[in-house]
């Protein structure tokens, strides 16, 4: 899948007749990892799952390659592409953490176990495969939603949040890997209060001084 | 498609059985009601017998409607139904798939058990295929209605009083045409007309409540 560049056309979120933000315009081309940051209630998550698809803007597009993600055929291919991971990571705690990643890749397109036993390895989960997910910690269920980045083979990813919970060898390890995403022309538009300042090439958006 | 559909049958079958708690609560929930019945009215057989469509009919409901408020809870809580909408996959199919094994674990259950509790209600033996048959008919339709409600509730922190609400005007043809298929039987009349009607309520159930459940769980996800 080649990845095409990602643009906002003056989107506006209304949340509770709150404006959070408007006219946010924005070019992303492939490679680019983007920030978006701003102090609590600025409209990151919102923008996200507008980006992602789960919550309608209140007024402004969005296209993935020219063509607009919240209709038709734009909203479809747009299904295919990116890969979304919010604040709830989606981790079944009666469940393992390989039947968890098993589902979840299923979603999109089923992987095999040996993928995923690889994925749980990088991530450091290497031995809890079999372990219900409510035995393991709140970071490491974080790293089995992680696992998914290791996995799946979507060009944009929207990472709200990715690294609560997560140690520092954790961090390092999942910005080389957003790095080698971005690097291999992928996209990625995170939320983080974790300063990203030290990593070459990452673009801020901040909320908190667009509205 | 085929793959989604029994990758996900299988996830709810394990998470089903790894709670066995949440599959028990409803059957005995069924079973207290209609065995608290004959403890309150009296032993007398002609009596149970006369009230055993609707006791039974009523408890099936109220089962179903207890087991429907959570049907959905879990899986928005812990984000899990965010991926689901935002999958390629149809929503609709996958919550079709969640239901009907829903149904399985509950109503399926309970068409099963209800022989016996038509006998312990005094039934004529002649009558329990009926019983049998119109609750294997009418669980469906509970279920799937139930869980359009379940699906609009979602985002609320106790939504089952409102499930009440909205859901229990919708079970009343149900629960009309399961008890006088259940009458007509015990007084020899033919039942075809009442399995008939149920059996076209539950097909529409089935093509159509799908889709609403899959509409209002976009609602409730776009919270």
């Amino acid at each position: 899948m080649k990845p095409l560049p990602v643009e906002l056309d003056s989107l506006a979120c209304e949340r509770d007749q709150r404006e959070l933000f408007a006219s946010l315009s924005l070019q992303l081309e492939p490679g680019e990892v983007l920030q978006v940051a701003g102090p609590n209630g600025s409209g990151k998550t919102s923008l996200l799952r507008i980006m992602a698809g789960l919550l309608p803007p209140s007024a402004g597009d969005m296209r993935y390659g020219g063509e607009s993600v919240f209709s038709g055929v734009g909203r479809e291919n747009w299904r295919q592409q990116r890969l979304y991971i919010g604040h709830a990571p989606a981790v079944k705690g009666a469940l393992t953490a390989e039947e968890n990643l098993a589902w979840l890749c299923a979603l999109s397109r089923p992987v095999a176990n040996d993928h995923i036993w690889q994925a749980l390895e990088q991530v450091g989960l290497r031995g809890f495969e079999d372990v219900p997910c409510h035995n393991l910690s709140a970071g490491q269920q974080r790293r089995v939603a992680l696992a998914r980045l290791y996995l799946e083979q979507h060009p944009v990813w929207i990472l709200d949040e990715p690294f609560t919970a997560i140690d520092k060898a954790g961090v390092a390890a999942l910005e080389t890997h957003i790095l080698q995403h971005a690097a291999r022309g992928g996209l990625v538009i995170m939320t983080t209060h974790h300063g990203l300042e030290h990593l070459p090439g990452v673009r801020c958006l901040d909320l908190g001084q667009v509205g | 498609m085929r793959q989604i559909v029994w990758l996900l049958f299988c996830r709810e079958w394990r998470l089903a059985w790894r709670r066995p708690g949440d599959l028990l609560n409803p059957l005995v929930f069924f079973a207290l009601v209609v065995s608290l019945f004959p403890l309150a009215v009296g032993p007398e057989p002609s009596m149970l017998r006369a009230m055993a469509p609707g006791v039974i009919w009523v408890a099936a409901l109220l089962a179903t409607l207890l087991s429907l408020d959570g049907l959905f809870r879990s899986d928005y809580e812990d984000g899990s139904l965010e991926q689901w909408v935002l999958s390629p996959h149809p929503l609709a199919l996958m919550v079709l798939v969640k239901v009907l094994h829903h149904w399985m674990m509950s109503g399926l259950a309970m068409v099963l058990l209800a022989p016996l509790f038509g006998l312990m209600l005094a039934l004529p033996l002649s009558s329990l295929p009926v019983l049998a048959l119109t609750l294997l008919l009418g669980t469906p339709i509970l279920s799937l209605l139930g869980a359009v409600g379940a699906a609009l509730t979602v985002g609320l922190k106790s939504g089952g009083v409102l499930l009440a609400l909205l859901i229990l005007p919708l079970y009343i043809p149900v629960l009309i045409l399961g008890t006088g298929a259940m009458d007509a039987a015990l007084q020899g009349m033919p039942v075809t007309g009442f399995a008939l009607w149920l059996g076209c309520l539950a097909v529409l159930a089935l093509t159509l409540a799908p889709i609403a459940i899959a509409a209002g769980l976009r609602i409730g996800v776009s919270e």
